[in-house]
C-alpha cells in the first residue's frame, strides 16, 4: 500500500552541527502516522579528504567524527518507533560507520537493527589516480599531477531507496547528493519511477530545504529588529511532509524555538543554487524557476511548482588534493592611538617579509575596520575613517607547501611582543594542513553503487 | 503628479542569503514587501553588484530572476579569492557576503518602503 504522507526529520546539516538537535525531531517523528524518517548530514567538500585521511592511518576509522554522538542519543528512540535513519556519515568509511553503529546499538539494546551500508562513490577504488587526473576540471584547481587524496563520485538517490525496500533500519551512505538523503525515503515509498522527472525534482527540493538542519527554520537567518527569531538558542530542526504527487510542507519540531516562515524558507530555497532552472543532481535536474512559498499555518510553510528534466548522463565528483599548509597570526593594539600602532606593526612585518624574501601570498587585515568584506590587497585605513583610538586586532594570513617558510612568517608577528609597536598583546597562531578541492564529471556508466547489510556478530 | 522616492539602504527593504561552491558565490536577495521587487529589478544590476565586488576579484555576475518568489539570485565568479580551501579572509566561504549587497542604496517609492516599516 502506497503511504498518503512521509514525514522525514532532519538532525544535522554540516559536520560539526548541533549534537542535541535531532531528539527534538525524533520525539515529533515518533507520534506520526505512516513512514518515518531521520537524516544526518555530515559531509561537507572538503570533510571526505580529511576522513581519508584518519582511514589511511587507521583502517577502521574514516567515518564521520560525529557519528557517535548523533546517533547514541537517538537511536534506540527511533528503533522503537519505526523511524529509518539516513545519513552520509559513512565518509571515506561506511563500513566502518556501520559497524560502530552496530556497536552502539548493542549497548543500548537496540536488537535485530538491520544496517545498511552503501558504496561504489570512491573513484579510487575503480580508476587510478592517473585517470582521475585526465579528467578535465569543472570547478575548483586543475588537479596536474598531484597525488589524488580521494576523488568520490556524488551518487543518487536509487541505491538509498533499494536500501530501505530490503529492510534497513539504517542507511549509511559515503558520498551522495545531499537531497539525495531525502529522496531515497520517498522513492522506496512511493515507488516514483526512474523517468517520473516532476515527482524526482518534488523529492530533491523537499531534500535541498532540509539538508542544511535550521537554516530553513530560522538558523543563519536572524538579523534582530529586521528578522527576528524567537528562542534562537534552541532552534529546532525541520520536517518535511511529503505526499505521494510531491506536495510539499515544511514545519520544525515540536517544543523548540526557531521559525518556518516563507522567509526562511525562501533564503534556504536559493541557498547555493546558481541557475534556478537548472540544478544537475544525480537523479533528476531541479529546475525551481516557478516555485512558490506559502504560509498555510504555524511553522508551516507549503512549497509547490518544482519541475524536472531528464537527469545528466554524467556524475559529479570531488577530486582532493594536499593543499599545503596555511599560517595566520594575530596580534592586538587598543585604547589611545591604535590603530596607528596597528598599522605600523603591520609596515614593520611588511618591511621583515621584504628582507626573508618570501613569494608566497600574504595578507593583512586589521579586524575592528572592514575585514572579511575587503579584498586581499586593499588598503582599508586609508580609504576609510575609522577611529584613531579603539580596539583593533591585526591579522597575517598565509599559505604554500614549505611549512618552514609558514611557520617563520607566523613567527614574526610573535616577535612584535617585544620587537613592534608599544603594547602589542594576545598573540594567537594557527597552522592548518589544507585540502585543496577540484570538481570532475564522470560517466554515470562507470558508477556502479552497491548495497550490503551488516552481517555476523560485531 | 511626482511620486515621493527615498533613498534607502537595500537592508532596509530586503533580505540575503550567501552560499558557496568553489571560487563562486551566490546571494539571493528578496524583498520584504513583494511590491519592491521591481525596484530591485530596475536598480541591482548585474554591472552594479560587479562593480560593487569587483575589489574582491569578482569577474564576472550572473542575475537570475524568480518573480513567483519573487527574489533575486546573483552568480558572482571568483569573488571568494580562491574559495573554501585557499582563500586568505578570515570567511573563507563568504558567508558575511550576503550583508555587504545589503549595502547597496537604492531608490524606493515612499509609500512602499512605509508599508514594509508599517
Amino acid at each position: 500500500m502506497v503511504s498518503s504522507v512521509v514525514h522525514i526529520g532532519c538532525g544535522a546539516g554540516f559536520s560539526g552541527d548541533r549534537v542535541d538537535a535531532a531528539i527534538p525531531v525524533v520525539a515529533t517523528l515518533a507520534k506520526k502516522e505512516g513512514p518515518k524518517y531521520l537524516i544526518f548530514e555530515t559531509l561537507a567538500e572538503r570533510t571526505l579528504a580529511l576522513a581519508q585521511k584518519h582511514r589511511r592511518k587507521d583502517p577502521s576509522h574514516g567515518y564521520s567524527p560525529f557519528l557517535e554522538s548523533y546517533i547514541r542519543p537517538i537511536l534506540k528512540k527511533c528503533h522503537e518507533c519505526g523511524i529509518k535513519i539516513v545519513s552520509n556519515f559513512g565518509a571515506a568509511n561506511p563500513k566502518g560507520g556501520a559497524i560502530k553503529i552496530a556497536e552502539i546499538a548493542k549497548e543500548t539494546g537496540c536488537n535485530d537493527i538491520k544496517i545498511a551500508i552503501v558504496e561504489g562513490d570512491d573513484l579510487l577504488q575503480i580508476m587510478s589516480g592517473a585517470d582521475i587526473q585526465n579528467h578535465p576540471t569543472i570547478e575548483g584547481l586543475d588537479i596536474g599531477d598531484n597525488e589524488v587524496l580521494a576523488a568520490n563520485a556524488y551518487l543518487g538517490a536509487r541505491p538509498i531507496a533499494e536500501a530501505l525496500q530490503k529492510g534497513a533500519d539504517v542507511v549509511v551512505v559515503g558520498r551522495c547528493t545531499d537531497p539525495a538523503l531525502v529522496l531515497g525515503p520517498l522513492i522506496k515509498e512511493f515507488s516514483w519511477a526512474e523517468n517520473d522527472w516532476s515527482k524526482l525534482a518534488a523529492g530533491t527540493m523537499a531534500g535541498h530545504l532540509l539538508e542544511c538542519g535550521g537554516q530553513v527554520t530560522g538558523a543563519y537567518f536572524a538579523d534582530p529588529g529586521y528578522k527576528d527569531v524567537p528562542n534562537l538558542a534552541n532552534v529546532g530542526f525541520p520536517l518535511a511532509e511529503v505526499k505521494s504527487d510531491g506536495t510539499l510542507i515544511i514545519t520544525k519540531a515540536e517544543n523548540t524555538g526557531g521559525l518556518v516562515s516563507a522567509q526562511t524558507v525562501k533564503e534556504q530555497l536559493l541557498y547555493e543554487i546558481h541557475d534556478p532552472e537548472n540544478y544537475y543532481t544525480a537523479d533528476v535536474i531541479l529546475d525551481i524557476s516557478k516555485v512558490e512559498v506559502t504560509e498555510v499555518g504555524l511553522d508551516r510553510v507549503e512549497v509547490s511548482g518544482a519541475n524536472g528534466k531528464p537527469r545528466p548522463d554524467t556524475l559529479k565528483a570531488t577530486v582532493s588534493i594536499d593543499g599545503g599548509w596555511m599560517g595566520e597570526a594575530e596580534m592586538s593594539y587598543a585604547g589611545p592611538n591604535a590603530l596607528k600602532r596597528a598599522r605600523l606593526a603591520i609596515d614593520v612585518l611588511k618591511s621583515r617579509y621584504r628582507d626573508i624574501g618570501t613569494n608566497y601570498p600574504i595578507r593583512f587585515d586589521i579586524l575592528g575596520t572592514m575585514s572579511v568584506h575587503s579584498g586581499d590587497n586593499e588598503d582599508i585605513t586609508s580609504s576609510h575613517s575609522y577611529p584613531e583610538d579603539g580596539d583593533y586586532r591585526i591579522r597575517v594570513a598565509t599559505c604554500g607547501h614549505e611549512k618552514e617558510v609558514i611557520e617563520r612568517i607566523n613567527q614574526e608577528v610573535l616577535s612584535l611582543y617585544c620587537s613592534g609597536p608599544a603594547a602589542g598583546g594576545g598573540f594567537r597562531q594557527h597552522l592548518t594542513d589544507q585540502v585543496q578541492t577540484a570538481s570532475i564529471l564522470v560517466d554515470r556508466e562507470k558508477i556502479r553503487p552497491k548495497v550490503n547489510f551488516l552481517t555476523g556478530n560485531v | 503628479m511626482s511620486k515621493q522616492v527615498e533613498n534607502v539602504r537595500l537592508h532596509e527593504i530586503a533580505h540575503a542569503r550567501a552560499g558557496d561552491k568553489g571560487n563562486r558565490s551566490n546571494i539571493s536577495l528578496i524583498p520584504y514587501n513583494p511590491a519592491i521587487y521591481d525596484c530591485l529589478l530596475d536598480q541591482i544590476t548585474e554591472a552594479r553588484v560587479l562593480d560593487l565586488f569587483k575589489k574582491k576579484g569578482a569577474s564576472k555576475v550572473t542575475r537570475y530572476e524568480l518573480p513567483n518568489l519573487p527574489a533575486l539570485n546573483f552568480v558572482i565568479d571568483d569573488v571568494l579569492e580562491g574559495g573554501v580551501n585557499s582563500a586568505l579572509n578570515l570567511d573563507q566561504h563568504g558567508k558575511t557576503l550576503s550583508f555587504f549587497l545589503l549595502t547597496l542604496l537604492v531608490k524606493v517609492p515612499a509609500d512602499l518602503y512605509k508599508s514594509k516599516k508599517n
